[in-house]
């Protein structure tokens, strides 16, 4: 074993270095006007979890309802705008911009080597456009609400519906710019910013995932835009576009929807998967698996999310030809997932495995992930799929996706680069406390779901025949585990940021350039171009010269 | 409503009843689904722990041999999870044939669907709103179209669900094997009342079934309620039975090609019809002048579902394999001479109109 | 010299990679273009397979002439667009803000006309939705206005877009911003103008020639 192979251990580098992004001016104007993709970053993580708890108090009172058979705590109508503004907020407000808009935005021009992203400006535009799209939804759930489900089906959302459906149909297209923005950002970003030696296999996977997000991010999200104006013009000025007795088509805007709408579900997930193989690797001090083969299913992710769309549709009248089409595919794409999964598995084997917070969220989601995964397999097939869709099947199969996925993704994320964005380490029991509380009370939360499913209970129903209610109890009774889970990490956080340990440049002795700069990183993040000599991860290679880390004038140490 | 103050455990049920043709199939692949889901699940779940636990970091300093990946590996865990893959894809895509292809046997009920409920109609004449009969041992045809909405019928029971659309026809089937109720559910989201719109389907023996269907004495088959409409509407002025009308002769039409003025050959089927009545001009026959109103606005679906029974009736042949009563009011039924019913299967209060 | 490097932002190396990443993100918001007007074709596509009558009847409602003269003048004002962005590569001042001048001119007498065809429509009842003035079997047309109205007025809501981008950087350009070594955002604004061209090139015969021989 060589003794040079690790970064330094962190106990050499005590003190905050006294001059980086956080203290680079302060005052509201300075945040507002930024346009360091750090503080951008920091923006964000703070708009994004105000909505996360926005649209978790939705869920909780959903669980609520769902305690007892009768719709009893609240009326018809407001559960059918409780359940559409819980998908709207979760999904769009939170899910698809959380790993690529907080961490993606710190981390991406850091890991390979650049002083910002591409654009500045646009990255600060693509916030403000996220936060007026924001407030467009907030006021229509202020004004009442919207009762269409996140899915805006026509013809009732365009002709039936009596709630606010052009306000949040216009919050949503806003905000769907915000991400094609920071998709674009990125891809440019990748191509053209990447310091010399970084070549494209040299590349954290942490930046193929989120290369492969931001592909998805400008191709999907401008047919949810045009879906979305068509939703808005029919319902607005009834030009029929949906109306079947005008000759117009509700499966249309199925179609239209979906094919954003599918790939979504990969924006939401890849970043996730990126961050996985970051963890994995640091915490089992190996080079990943298969770098070529996590690296190109990423994209092959990405190309083929937006082959399979129709099997949302399966029992929607489209063609059974189509069906099977649609059903094939939908197999295939599960593949690449597969692969990711036995390569950081593989990666794990004969390593050096640590149990930080970061990893046990890493554990978490290879497990969750690979059971929502495979649960996918059920609803691909189109005859069980008949039986399942719009059931409580479903809703399962995406929550052990999204949150078990996706949400211990991002927290795991989190927590790995807290460090280096604040220059504090978060308490580790808690940490550990959080994930293990989060991962039980999921579990008790989604997977009485999948065998209600089975049994019969359609999704976005308020009320419930009798024999279904030990499953609703058991569903919200981890809801509360999991909704206390959640609280415990901001409870701490926010406590970090006063009174955490001081964390040096590399408290987890990672690879990655991110790693080789102060924490927090000055505002230029390196102050001489790093030159890449070293394939990813490379654990067993001499330690790479730390560039504006403690040798370096700027760290500024006491 | 509840008038049930049993205990939340008295009735836990963890599967839904097999109670279809169809059901018990879905299950089996369902449960190899299962198998291979756990396989995996476990394979996953045992190797991580174990590498966590065996290879936990036991000095602060250690490295561990790198080892960059092996295309063997790789090719092993693709293509032997893509062969379980298409192994699923072929069975459920058997499975779903069968689902798609209505057996020749089949007998007809017609549905609407509303907001919030569901409106049934057989042939003979029984009308129903909520809750629907059918014998156990024949495929039933369901021909759907819905009032507003995206609805869906779905019958956990049967493992049988599909969308119910404006402006189109929708056609699915079952067989019912076990008597008994069961729930019916709308499971696309429709509105205020979504979770209201539930009831049951209640299977029966076929005799039972033939007693029940003769119990309804009000109205008169869907064909002859067809009949009065189409001349209350005033279809038959112009649709001479002889042809010697303005319009094409409506006898022996349904189930057979039409030919149109563009050139080309439709089957005159229920779509077509509907089509027809509401939108003329859309499929003109050759040879004819377009001349037909529209009768948008002036029919509701129900209707046209018992003009499109009248018109079947006019083509016995043509219908394909469909023989139940078609003669306006008559039954067809297997041998049954009105035998005493079995006793009515214990309906539960519909419970979800709140 | 120095006027050019000020130019430069402070996160790139060179100018070089100021222009090809300034350059490679305006082909990528492009493509997102194409992906959203493509949302319309599709659904334009499914109605007009559909409806070939309807759509058909629905055409000859167009003005074909006004249409014709909107074509000319948008391929004119490309022209001119692509002359500016040359004039911009060649440093020449004044040549960059008359032809880049011109190219406004042009995409508003495009406006003026569509403006001008909008209200001919208003005046035949022709809009879609509650005022739609067509009964009958003809009723049937207004799907086809439904496209009409949203791919043009999309189009025309990306040059207005347009004209105002064109018209900042003639500003700037009048200004003395533009040199051989910074003509980026030129270029890129003649990316965006020719792509905004060639969607109405798509839209012109989709639109206003259906049926015509």
């Amino acid at each position: 074993m060589t003794t040079h192979a690790l970064p330094t251990p962190q106990d050499t580098v005590v003190a905050r270095p006294a001059a980086n992004y956080l203290t680079n001016g302060f005052g509201l104007k300075s945040w507002l006007l930024t346009v360091d993709h750090k503080r951008i970053a920091i923006l964000y993580l703070i708009s994004i979890t105000t909505m996360f708890f926005l649209g978790g108090f939705f869920a909780l009172l959903i669980r609520l309802e769902l305690l007892t058979p009768p719709g009893d705590l609240m009326e018809a109508e407001m559960y059918n705008r409780m359940f559409t503004m819980h998908g709207i907020i979760m999904i769009f407000f939170f899910l698809i911009p959380s790993i690529p808009a907080v961490l993606g935005n710190f981390l991406v021009p850091m890991m390979i080597g650049a002083r910002d992203l591409a654009f500045p400006r646009i990255n600060l535009l693509s916030w403000y456009v996220y936060v007026v799209g924001g407030i467009f939804t907030l006021s229509a759930v202020v004004f009442g609400g919207v009762d269409t489900g996140w899915t805006f089906y026509t013809p009732f959302s365009t002709t039936y519906s009596n709630s606010n459906v052009a306000l949040t149909a216009v919050g949503v297209f806003i905000t769907g710019f915000s991400s094609i923005l920071t998709g674009l950002n990125f891809i440019v970003t990748v191509h053209k910013m990447r310091a010399p030696g970084m070549t494209w296999f040299r590349l954290p996977l942490f930046i193929w995932a989120h290369y492969a997000t931001s592909l998805i991010m400008v191709l999907g999200t401008p047919v949810l835009a045009i879906s979305i104006v068509l939703v808005a013009a029919d319902r607005l000025f009834q030009i029929g576009v949906f109306n079947p007795a005008m000759g117009g088509d509700p499966l249309l805007f199925q179609h239209l929807f979906w094919f954003y709408s599918h790939p979504a579900v990969y924006i939401m997930i890849l970043p996730a998967m990126g961050v996985m193989s970051e963890l994995v690797t640091c915490f089992s001090r190996k080079r990943i698996f298969g770098y070529t083969f996590v690296a190109f299913s990423s994209l092959a992710i990405a190309v083929y999310g937006f082959l399979v769309w129709g099997h949302h549709m399966f029992t929607s009248g489209q063609s059974i030809y189509a069906g099977l089409l649609f059903s094939v595919l939908s197999f295939l794409v599960a593949i690449p997932s597969a692969i990711k999964v036995f390569n950081w598995s593989a990666t794990m084997y004969k390593g050096s495995i640590s149990y930080d917070t970061p990893m046990l969220y890493a554990f978490g989601f290879i497990g969750l992930f690979t059971i929502g995964g495979l649960t996918g397999l059920f609803l691909a097939a189109t005859s069980i799929d008949v039986h399942v869709h719009d059931t409580y099947f479903v809703v399962a199969h995406f929550h052990y996706i999204m949150v078990g996925g996706a949400i211990m993704g991002y927290l795991g994320g989190i927590h790995f680069w807290w460090p280096k964005i604040t220059g504090r380490l978060y308490p580790e029991a808690w940490g550990r406390f959080a994930m293990l509380l989060i991962f039980a009370g999921f579990n008790l939360t989604f997977f009485p779901q999948f065998v209600l499913g089975y049994l019969g209970m359609p999704r976005r129903y308020h009320a419930y025949p009798p024999e279904f209610q030990v499953l609703n109890v058991m569903s919200t009774a981890g809801a509360s585990i999991l909704g206390l889970g959640y609280l415990i990490p901001m409870i701490y956080f926010v406590w970090s940021l006063r009174h955490g340990e001081l964390a040096g440049p590399n408290p987890w002795r990672a690879k990655g350039l991110e790693w080789t700069t102060p924490s927090p990183p000055p505002t230029q993040n390196f102050d001489v171009t790093p030159i890449v000599t070293e394939e990813a991860y490379s654990y067993s290679k001499e330690e790479p010269e730390v560039v504006g880390g403690k040798h370096s004038a700027s760290a500024s140490l006491r | 409503m509840q008038s049930n103050k049993r205990g939340m455990f008295d009735n836990f049920p963890l599967f839904p009843p097999e109670a279809s043709t169809l059901a018990g199939e879905v299950d089996l692949l369902f449960f190899f689904l299962i198998a291979v889901a756990m396989f995996f699940i476990v394979l996953i779940f045992l190797m991580v722990t174990i590498f966590a636990i065996r290879y936990r970091r036991r000095s602060s300093d250690e490295i561990p041999t790198q080892n960059l990946g092996s295309l063997k590996l790789e090719l092993i865990w693709s293509v032997v999870p893509l062969l379980i893959a298409m192994v699923i894809f072929g069975w459920s895509a058997n499975l779903y044939f069968k689902m798609a292809r209505v057996p020749d046997n089949a007998m007809d009920i017609y549905v609407v669907g509303k907001q919030w409920m569901w409106k049934f109609q057989h042939p003979e004449g029984n009308r129903e709103i909520n809750e629907l009969h059918v014998p156990t041992g024949r495929p039933v045809r369901l021909t759907m179209t819905s009032e507003d909405t995206i609805h869906s019928m779905y019958v956990p029971a049967f493992r049988m669900k599909q969308d119910v659309l404006p402006g189109r026809y929708q056609t699915t089937w079952f067989q019912a094997t076990k008597p008994g109720t069961y729930h019916l559910f709308c499971a696309e989201y429709c509105g205020t009342q979504h979770s209201g719109m539930v009831g049951s389907v209640v299977v029966m023996e076929p005799r039972d079934y033939e007693a029940w269907l003769a119990g309804d004495t009000s109205g008169g088959s869907m064909a002859s309620r067809g009949e009065k409409l189409f001349n209350q509407l005033g279809c038959v002025t112009c649709h001479l039975p002889d042809g010697s009308g303005r319009c094409p002769t409506l006898v022996n039409v349904f189930g057979r090609p039409v030919q149109l003025i563009t050139g080309e050959q439709v089957v005159a089927d229920e779509a077509y019809i509907r089509e027809s009545i509401l939108r003329p001009n859309a499929k003109l026959v050759s040879a004819y002048q377009p001349i037909m109103p529209t009768y948008q606005g002036q029919v509701s679906e129900e209707g046209i579902l018992q003009l499109i029974a009248y018109v079947k009736s006019l083509a016995p042949a043509g219908q394909t394999g469909q023989t139940q009563g078609t003669a306006p009011g008559g039954v067809a039924s297997p041998g049954n001479m009105g035998t005493a019913p079995g006793p009515a299967p214990a309906l539960p209060a519909n419970r979800s109109n709140q | 010299m120095s006027e050019a490097s000020t130019r430069l932002a402070h996160h790139f190396d060179d100018l070089k990679q100021q222009k090809e990443a300034t350059t490679l993100g305006m082909w990528t918001f492009l493509i997102t273009e194409i992906l959203f007007f493509g949302g319309l074709f599709a659904g334009y596509a499914e109605y007009r397979s559909r409806f070939p009558e309807a759509f058909a009847h629905g055409s000859h409602h167009l003005d074909i002439v006004l249409g014709t003269i909107n074509t000319a003048v948008l391929i004119t004002s490309s022209l001119t667009m692509a002359m500016g962005v040359h004039a911009a590569q060649l440093g020449r001042r004044k040549k960059t803000t008359v032809f880049l001048l011109l190219t406004i001119v042009f995409g508003l007498v495009f406006l003026g006309i569509k403006a001008v065809e909008y209200w001919h429509k208003y005046e035949e009842g022709l809009i879609p939705g509650a005022g739609f003035g067509l009964q009958g079997e003809d009723r049937q047309q207004m799907l086809f206005f439904a496209f009409y109205f949203l791919m043009t007025g999309m189009h025309a809501l990306h040059m207005v877009i347009g004209v105002g981008i064109v018209g900042i950087i003639a500003f700037f350009a009048w200004r003395g911003r533009y040199t051989p070594d910074y003509y980026g955002p030129v270029e890129v604004t003649g990316l965006y103008w020719h792509f905004v061209d060639i969607v109405w090139i798509f839209l012109f015969p989709l639109l206003y020639l259906i049926g015509r021989h």
